[in-house]
């Protein structure tokens, strides 16, 4: 109320905004992806519980307490389902703090094409809030609303205050807790306008790439990798028209936020404004739906938090210690462990020795004796019988595991699914009454199922689930077992294959948390990064440092002596390696030494190809007296030996090349002893076929110019050059 | 009733918070309650205390940590009962006196004036309410209630009116007694602050913790009787309303120190008394306040320093601590203790197995125990902590302690 009436004066301070319009905010009802799926085949994601609280419930508790007065409910995937829950609780009475209308389109399949709908609508008057209904926040609109207002009359052409929020991104897996991808954002440090976005920032690379004029046009910014973006927006009417007017933005960050700010000509404005202390997330996938759980459950969100926020008909949970929340009557045998930070919904049963811990359980369930549940997320109506053990898995309404079963880390279960005796779902799997889709169509952006998959034609559960049991114990779906059957009992459901994001990647974005393994290979992989590239790190960014553009002429200047000494640390490698090679290694082990020395070194086939030869020569050096015809012996007997290794290096013409020449630059410099004996070598050499005619010929063509003083080994072997230009004449006469 | 819904959704939010503002919405909310509830011509105060039941036990879920609702709820169930004996000792004795006049004429000569229904009523009160040592030393000496005898009186006459009217106007004066509730919460800072002059001598440290308006007037009182002494603040972590409180001492011209939570300890020796509020006085003398209190508390007991609450009748909760419905603590956002950006890497849920090893507990009230507390001042005058069971039996009737429509239906 103390903010409403807050808006309220400051408004009528201002002149121009005498007639008043009411707050507005547009709720998008619908996130047009996939990554709740399959869940979201049959329940739309915004009416997904949250700790036993559908997620809208939590936007609108928030639309309310910041005091919105109209709210423009967008709904498309299940829109029924939605507006029934709106119609029957209690927001769409009329004592609600706020009027909601549904709006409902079945066929926008983005964000940018629900805009557009609503444009048409012609209902939003002035400045409005955008936000999705899978948004957690507890913040204060006041400040920002102020100060989005204050800018739009200084500059027509700011349309949009973004808010982010600061969280810093885990170093290994570069993602954020809410297991987004990190962000990298340029905001001018005076007036916080958005200069940069990039979503898909890699900074594993350790560089980015930035507009010169960016750098050119602005004092100062900041470049900032910490910064979670928090998805509400406040906008002004003009965002509506940009939509229109460039009808291919669909989505709101990649495509209308990183529009605005490449497009020059339009000079729309975006700001930013960061939150301090309270709290903002959203739903945006299975682990922020983990996260988000948690923090609740450790009431950053208060008032948001389960024993407040509760709509619902049934008793209210009320927190215990140790960050205990439990209705009044649930029912516990006395064996019960329940561990801190869980949450037990109205009417539960839990059975005698079973173990709850770091869970959320939903209402009427009913838990056997000798479970142990631990990081799970259980929703309602669920039965679960002895001797289970789920480990960070999700189980939807209704869903029923028979004795023994097993979940392990990462599982979806899907509306009703049934899980037989003593099965093992395996990690990560995701399980559903309905068949996957059998490919993904162009329009994946819906969330519901599309018809054009062919398989359903309803979403309805009770008209196809016979059906599947049939199915399901005559064959398998698709390609992928039937695990839940193999007990021979009444498991039902299909198993998904991960679509979108392959196997590899479903650690990412799991309700369950990263692997130990997957960590210690990113901090092994990390480790290894920082040893080969700590020189390179004055390109690396700070997390909020403020760039220098500065200092740059030195820098290269600096890489490209550590590029010299690099070859010379390499060319020292190898002939180390090549020297324990002739203790009698296998010549497989010393190329692929040889080869991984290469690749950290970055060096090129060609310098490798050289600094192979160098060795080889060298070792003739070590066996040899000085006399010139032991030396001469010595070398084509190391040739021999290393025959093979220097064929494997030396593969092209170019390699050919670069090893006349290193073996040039020896003869005139390290070991001189080689310079009476240059062309019997190099005879040698293309005797055994480690060196062919064209590169020779070649490198004299190339020599032809140089000066005298470089001329001297092409000289000395004139004579074998002569017979070699002779060489294919012969051959010719021979045909 | 969109009042009754709209102000559920406000305590819900936790939008109105601080008991003196709750109590006072909380009753005017009620007095619309009862003058909204159509009357029937039988039991008119069961349908009065059914109705207001009905409302006090969603206005009591919707925030159960905040006492003063459910206080200010069984004050007016209380107001209806007592009203509704008087008006029925008021029309028994009418009709009494109607019919034996003649006959208790030489009565009245012998012994003195007639007693009058006030008197009746009071007496009918004295029974309804346990006897306490107060109610017992108030009837003795003067047999009649100043404040209620007027209406009382003016009653008299209409007594034998018919029951519609009779109705009437027993909502209408539930609703005058309701009037004066709230009147008594809008003065309880003036009524605790007249005694402000007793408490605070000259030249003494008084030391406080938090903010706490009924403190702050008391205060302004002593200083306002040019009473000279300085203050010393707690600022009250993780809320700081320490701060707030020590700002407006200041411009009142009140010497003011801010301390440290933590630095109690060391400054209590140099204190003469220490004044808090508080946010809950419970029937057994106990004290739901602040956070931080009991260790204020207990550092006062160990330096023998006066540990003084002020706070006005609408805190009384006729309530023990260890009742089930009492919700003692509320458990509020930790971001109030610390930045979330800061500690967004320790709470990352993907790592160590999905528990994070960092908790942050910010609780908002403490319990200080009767045995620590050496006096209360409320709006009546002084009290000892044994003496507020009996306190609380004077503004509440033992069967309304449990608001359940249910269990209580039956009376």
């Amino acid at each position: 109320m103390a903010q409403k009436k807050g808006g309220k004066s400051a408004a009528s301070d201002d002149p121009e905004e005498l007639a008043r319009t009411p707050l507005q905010a547009v709720l998008l009802a619908d996130t047009f992806n996939l990554k709740f799926r399959p869940i979201t085949l049959e329940r739309p994601k915004v009416l997904l519980p949250l700790v036993n609280t559908p997620m809208i419930d939590y936007t609108l508790a928030w639309l309310e307490s910041v005091g919105v007065e109209e709210v423009f409910l967008f709904c498309c995937a299940h829109a029924e389902q939605v507006k029934e829950y709106i119609g029957n609780s209690h927001w769409g009475q009329s004592h609600a703090g706020f009027s909601i209308t549904t709006i409902e389109s079945n066929f926008s399949m983005s964000a940018g094409d629900a805009l557009r709908f609503i444009e048409g609508k012609n209902v939003i008057r002035g400045d409005f809030i955008l936000i999705t209904g899978d948004t957690i926040s507890n913040m204060s609109l006041t400040e920002a609303l102020q100060a989005h207002k204050d800018r739009r009359k200084k500059d027509p052409d700011t349309v949009m205050t973004m808010f982010v929020k600061r969280s810093k991104p885990m170093p290994l897996t570069h993602q954020t807790r809410l297991g987004n991808d990190e962000i990298m954002m340029a905001i001018d440090p005076e007036t916080k306008q958005l200069l940069y976005y990039e979503d898909r920032f890699d900074s594993s690379k350790r560089a980015v790439t930035l507009d010169k004029s960016l750098l050119a046009d602005n004092a100062s910014l900041y470049l900032r990798t910490d910064l979670e973006d928090c998805y509400i927006d406040i906008c002004s009417p003009e965002v509506l028209t940009i939509f229109l007017d460039n009808f291919d933005y669909q989505h709101l960050r990649r495509h209308f936020v990183k529009g605005l700010l490449h497009d020059d000509i339009m000079g729309k404005k975006i700001y930013t404004h960061e939150i301090d202390s309270s709290y903002t997330a959203r739903v945006d996938n299975y682990r922020s739906y983990d996260t988000i759980s948690k923090d609740i459950i450790q009431r950053w969100s208060f008032p948001l938090v389960p024993d407040v926020l509760y709509a619902g008909n049934r008793a209210q949970m009320r927190l215990q210690r140790e960050g205990i929340y439990k209705a009044p009557d649930v029912t516990l045998s006395p064996s019960v462990r329940i561990g801190a930070f869980t949450a037990i919904g109205s009417a539960t049963i839990i059975g005698e020795n079973s173990s709850v811990s770091n869970s959320v359980i939903g209402e009427l369930c009913t838990i056997g004796r000798n479970v142990s549940i631990d990081g799970c997320y259980i929703w309602d109506n669920v039965t679960i019988e002895d001797g289970c053990r789920l480990s960070h898995s999700i189980v939807c309404d209704g869903v029923h595991l028979h004795a023994g079963a097993t979940l392990e880390p990462g599982v979806i279960l899907s509306f009703k699914v049934e899980v037989g005796q003593n099965i093992t779902v395996p990690a990560y799997s995701k399980v559903s009454l309905l068949p996957q889709p059998s490919k993904q169509d162009s329009d994946e952006e819906l969330e519901y199922a599309d018809t054009n998959s062919g398989v359903i034609d309803s979403p309805s559960i009770a008209s196809i689930s016979p059906a599947n049991i049939e199915h399901d114990h005559v064959s398998s779906f698709d390609t992928e077992q039937s695990v839940l059957l193999e007990g021979g009992l009444s498991g039902v459901g299909y198993i998904w294959t991960s679509c979108e994001t392959g196997n590899e990647e479903e650690w990412r974005y799991s309700v369950a948390p990263i692997p130990e393994e997957k960590l210690k290979e990113f901090y092994a992989k990390m480790f290894d990064e920082d040893e080969s590239s700590s020189d390179g790190e004055q390109t690396g960014i700070t997390h909020s440092g403020e760039l220098i553009s500065e200092s740059k002429s030195t820098d290269f200047d600096d890489s490209d002596g550590e590029y010299k000494g690099d070859v010379a640390k390499f060319e020292k490698e190898v002939e180390e390696t090549f020297e324990r090679a002739l203790g009698g290694v296998a010549e497989e082990n010393v190329q692929l030494e040889i080869n991984s020395l290469r690749m950290s070194f970055n060096v090129t086939h060609a310098e490798c190809a050289g600094a192979v030869f160098q060795s080889v020569i060298k070792s003739a050096i070590i066996t040899s007296n000085s006399s010139k015809s032991n030396l001469l012996k010595a070398t084509i007997d190391a040739i021999e030996r290393s025959k093979g290794l220097l064929s494997y290096f030396i593969t092209n013409v170019d390699e050919e090349i670069e090893v006349i020449l290193k073996f040039e630059e020896m003869c005139m410099e390290i070991t001189r002893e080689f310079a009476p004996i240059f062309s019997s070598v190099l005879h040698q050499l293309y005797d055994k076929e480690v060196i062919t005619e064209d590169a020779i010929l070649k490198w004299e063509s190339e020599k032809a110019d140089a000066d005298e003083s470089d001329k001297v080994f092409v000289k000395q072997s004139e004579a074998f050059l002569k017979w070699l230009k002779e060489a294919p004449e012969e051959d010719d006469e021979d045909e | 009733m969109p009042d009754v819904a709209d102000f559920i959704r406000k305590l819900q939010r936790r939008r109105i918070e601080g008991s003196h503002a709750t109590a006072r919405q909380t009753a005017e909310l009620l007095r619309s309650v009862v003058s909204q509830t159509r009357m029937p011509y039988t039991n008119q105060a069961a349908a009065l205390l059914d109705s207001v039941r009905a409302v006090g036990e969603q206005l009591i879920a919707a925030n159960p940590v905040e006492l003063a609702v459910g206080n200010i709820v069984r004050r007016v169930l209380h107001i209806i009962r007592e009203e509704d004996l008087s008006s029925s000792a008021v029309s028994f004795e009418g009709l009494m006196i109607s019919e034996k006049s003649d006959d208790e004429e030489d009565v009245d000569q012998k012994g003195g004036p007639v007693l009058s229904a006030a008197a009746v009523a009071a007496a009918a009160r004295s029974t309804l309410r346990p006897r306490s040592l107060q109610t017992l030393l108030e009837d003795g000496p003067t047999p009649a209630v100043p404040s209620k005898s007027s209406s009382a009186g003016d009653s008299e006459g209409k007594s034998k009116s018919d029951k519609s009217t009779m109705g009437k106007r027993l909502k209408h004066s539930v609703i005058e007694a309701i009037n004066l509730l709230i009147e008594e919460i809008d003065d309880c800072y003036e009524d605790i602050s007249e005694q402000a002059v007793e408490h605070i001598h000259q030249n003494e440290v008084i030391l406080t913790l938090g903010r706490s308006k009924t403190v702050k007037e008391f205060l302004y009182a002593a200083k306002q009787k040019n009473r000279s002494f300085r203050v010393f603040v707690a600022e009250g972590a993780p809320r700081y309303q320490g701060h707030v409180l020590a700002k407006e001492l200041i411009q009142k011209g009140l010497e003011t120190t801010v301390i440290t939570d933590s630095a109690i300890f060391a400054m209590i020796s140099r204190v003469n008394m220490v004044i808090v509020g508080a946010h809950a006085i419970m029937a057994n003398g106990g004290v739901i306040a602040p956070v931080g209190m009991n260790m204020l508390a207990l550092a006062a007991q160990r330096h023998a320093v006066p540990f003084v609450v002020v706070a006005g009748s609408h805190k009384l909760c006729p309530l023990y601590p260890h009742n089930p419905e009492v919700l003692l603590n509320e458990l509020k956002s930790p971001s109030e203790l610390i930045d979330f950006g800061e500690f967004s890497d320790c709470m990352d849920f993907g790592a160590h197995g999905g528990a994070p090893l960092m908790h942050v507990v910010n609780p908002t009230f403490d319990y200080v125990p009767p045995n620590l507390i050496s006096l209360f001042i409320t709006d009546t005058g002084g009290h000892n902590a044994a003496h507020m069971y009996k306190l609380i039996a004077d503004y509440y009737s033992a069967d309304d302690l449990v608001i359940k429509r249910k269990s209580t239906s039956s009376n």
